[in-house]
């Protein structure tokens, strides 16, 4: 069991979990994810690690209570524990490799989108203990949704903040701001790192390919086991196929062949809907998954 | 009776059986048992013992049976093999230590898997365990992987008094055992469970959800948690996929997919939070034993199901007991048939599947003839689902971030066949990781082999 010593919940359905994981705390890198089950007969949920402690031992997560696996995470409290929390999964971000008085030459936007923004933390957050400052935009569909804004000021260079209904900061899309950035307030950029929904990624990378930023991007499919057995994750780069879970998370986004990967996002999504359902009306569930047969 | 005849097992009905998971052979009851074991004739030197890989002494335990002392005859099999009720299902017996039966000569082998089985089974109902070491020899080994060969190897090295750990990277231990091979040839609960327990029961300690690469390395258990040594019994897990176009449509899946959801996450149930694709038409491609399992699990969850492999009905590799038990349950094989495309809709599912036809030429380096294309004679199957089952390979997470261990051009570790021993100083390496993928009892046979090597090194040491 992996105990919870911190549980809140950031905003509407998006909750922060502090997990105690001792082993995942001491080898983890920025750009790995783990594997969470709450309970006995729960599906293996990828998360992107959003931080962690070596001295604590403890490891964090940011979860979006949208599935019926998730949904049931809104309970857990501090003291509570996951059954299964096994990683850290896939490979670390390629900048963990390159010299901080080299990355100190580059400019690098990061890019995240909702949800995304958490896992965008601990990227940035390495980089500036390696004396390397960076600018991030944070994307949120309303002011109400956005997340580790301040969190993320405290270890960025500059953060733009920007909200699709512009209830908060600036207004539009993530793209929007970073065209903004670079052809209007005279920013350039080395190299973007995109993290947040696919369709998100998508159009940041059709913007990078345009400004001629390269693009990192970090996927986030289907996947079972997390460690090459299944497949489920597998995305074409470059015309090649490759596992998320082994060969990436993280590619480069310019290669990435987005319409198939969204498209194999839905593969279990009406089943994923029925889950849910069943799930959130429990004793008074009566029908409409199509399977128990209730409204029939 | 006729001695030249084996006791028939009692079998669950195959038009029954399509629509349920529960297990296909019902085996011996304690009456049956005795009579196929009176058949044996205790050959005194027994061909049995040397077609089994751990060496099982078989006559010494069907002479128990045969008066009735089954719990002594549990005590013989335990000396040799810590996973008694698992083997007596899944050994491809007929090749080994059945093929190598005397009686076999004029008439049936001894059903040796069939007495093994009821044997375990009986020990298991009556709450026996087998026996653990007395004296603690005061040494760590770490074993990785839960599968055959790990379990199998920590047994016996506990046996001997060695402090074992186990290190599994899913959540549940068992390997293969339990996200390959299916509940109806291998119950979870009532037969993996209940033997991890007696391997635990030994002493063995098992840690699951540990990723030996990721979460930790070899080389820092070695230094940093004081193991004496290594054992790598790490499978073959990874998928084989063919390389046609089509093949990232919406409905295709790699059999070790497909099966994990059903197996190891219970997706064929109907309240599992796993989704399954619970499709109609469903093309298996491959031949072998988890071709098998694929499609007699699809079948199961409703679907029409076709095998789809590119050799004749001779050049299946799987048992003929697996391919027998299929087609009894209505399984469709397409034989000298190669898939070459797969076609989807205009939301990225499964539509279809474009095949074409072969014939047998030469012999191939296998031996078996090489299957060849006929010329213009693609045609296509109606599908929506293509579960693909064309082999595993061995995960490089464990040899790419150990230092000075060799691996060959497929990746499979390096070791000695003998004792298991890698180019690593303490490390051993024994089953699919070793060999790429091949059978339960190969690998059981390997990791008792790396047992004896690792209790030779540290005795020396």
């Amino acid at each position: 069991m992996y105990k919870i010593v911190n549980a809140k919940e950031l905003t509407a359905n998006i909750y922060l979990f502090e997990v105690e994981a001792k082993r995942v705390a001491k080898s983890c890198m920025p750009g790995q994810f783990v594997i969470v089950r709450m309970d006995e007969d729960s599906e293996r949920i990828p998360l992107t690690i959003s931080d962690y402690n070596r001295e604590t031992g403890t490891v964090t997560i940011v979860v979006q209570t949208i599935g019926a696996g998730t949904y049931q995470m809104k309970s857990l409290k501090a003291g509570d524990a996951f059954r299964d929390f096994v990683g850290p999964l896939g490979q670390p971000s390629e900048f963990v490799y390159e010299k901080p008085e080299d990355l100190k030459k580059e400019s690098i936007i990061f890019v995240a989108g909702g949800l995304g923004t958490a896992p965008v933390y601990p990227q940035v957050k390495w980089l500036h203990e390696n004396g390397v400052d960076v600018d991030v935009i944070i994307g949120a569909k309303t002011k109400d949704l956005l997340i580790y804004e301040e969190e993320m000021k405290a270890v960025a260079k500059n953060v733009y903040v920007t909200t699709d209904d512009g209830s908060y900061g600036r207004s539009g899309m993530v793209t929007k701001t970073l065209e903004d950035l670079v052809k209007e307030e005279g920013k350039t950029y080395d190299k973007c790192v995109a993290i947040g929904p696919m369709i998100m990624m998508k159009f940041v990378c059709l913007t990078t390919k345009n400004l001629n930023i390269p693009t990192i991007v970090s996927m986030n499919p289907i996947m079972v086991d997390g460690t090459g057995m299944c497949g489920a994750c597998r995305l074409t780069v470059g015309g090649e196929v490759k596992f998320a879970c082994v060969d990436g998370p993280e590619f480069d986004g310019h290669l990435v062949d987005f319409d198939q990967a969204m498209k194999r996002q839905q593969m279990y999504k009406t089943e994923e809907g029925r889950a849910l359902l069943k799930y959130q009306e429990g004793d008074t569930h009566h029908g409409g998954c199509g399977e128990c047969g209730g409204d029939k | 009776m006729d001695v030249l005849q084996k006791i028939p097992v009692r079998e669950q009905d195959p038009k029954e059986r399509a629509h349920n998971f529960a297990e296909v052979c019902l085996g011996y009851n304690e009456e049956e048992a005795k009579n196929e074991a009176v058949r044996c004739i205790n050959c005194k030197n027994a061909q049995c013992i040397q077609g089994c890989p751990v060496a099982i002494n078989i006559p010494g335990f069907i002479e128990q049976v045969k008066e009735g002392n089954v719990e002594k005859a549990y005590e013989i099999i335990s000396e040799s093999s810590a996973l008694p009720a698992v083997c007596g299902r899944v050994c491809p017996q007929e090749s080994q230590c059945e093929g190598k039966c005397i009686r076999g000569i004029k008439g049936d082998p001894i059903s040796i898997g069939k007495l093994e089985r009821f044997v375990a089974d009986w020990a298991r109902e009556k709450g026996i365990k087998p026996q653990g070491a007395k004296e603690s020899k005061g040494k760590k080994v770490a074993v990785i992987g839960s599968g055959p060969a790990g379990l199998t190897c920590a047994g016996d090295l506990a046996r001997m008094g060695y402090d074992v750990t186990i290190f599994e990277a899913l959540h549940e231990a068992g390997g293969v055992l339990v996200y390959g091979i299916p509940e109806f040839r291998l119950p979870k609960d009532d037969v993996v469970k209940k033997e991890i327990e007696n391997v635990k029961s030994l002493g063995v300690k098992i840690e699951t959800d540990v990723v030996i690469g990721k979460s930790t390395t070899i080389d820092e258990l070695m230094e940093e948690e004081g193991f004496d040594a290594v054992f790598i019994g790490s499978g073959a897990g990874l998928p084989k996929f063919m390389g046609i176009p089509g093949e990232q449509a919406n409905g295709v899946f790699s059999a070790n997919e497909y099966l994990t959801r059903s197996n190891l996450m219970k997706a064929f149930k109907e309240d599992s939070n796993t989704p399954i694709m619970r499709a109609k038409k469903v093309a298996v491609v491959g031949g072998g034993n988890v071709a098998m399992d694929a499609a007699r699990t699809a079948l199961r969850l409703g679907a029409e199901v076709h095998i789809v492999y590119r050799r004749s009905e001779e050049e299946l590799p799987a048992r003929v007991e697996e391919v027998h038990h299929a087609k009894e349950e209505g399984i469709i094989f397409d034989l000298l048939t190669n898939p070459v495309e797969i076609l989807a809709d205009e939301n990225g599912w499964v539509k279809g599947i474009r095949c074409i036809k072969m014939e047998l030429g030469e012999p191939d380096a296998s031996g078996r003839r090489r299957p060849v294309e006929v010329p213009g004679s693609e045609f296509e199957i109606e599908v929506d689902c293509v579960i693909m089952s064309l082999g595993t390979s061995p995960n490089p997470l464990i040899s790419s971030t150990t230092e000075g261990l060799e691996v060959n051009k497929w990746q499979c570790i390096v070791a000695d066949e003998e004792k298991g021993k890698t180019t690593k100083e303490g490390v051993y390496a024994g089953g699919d990781a070793v060999t790429g993928a091949a059978t339960v009892i190969l690998a059981m046979g390997a990791g008792k082999a790396a047992a004896a090597g690792i209790h030779e090194y540290l005795s020396k040491k």
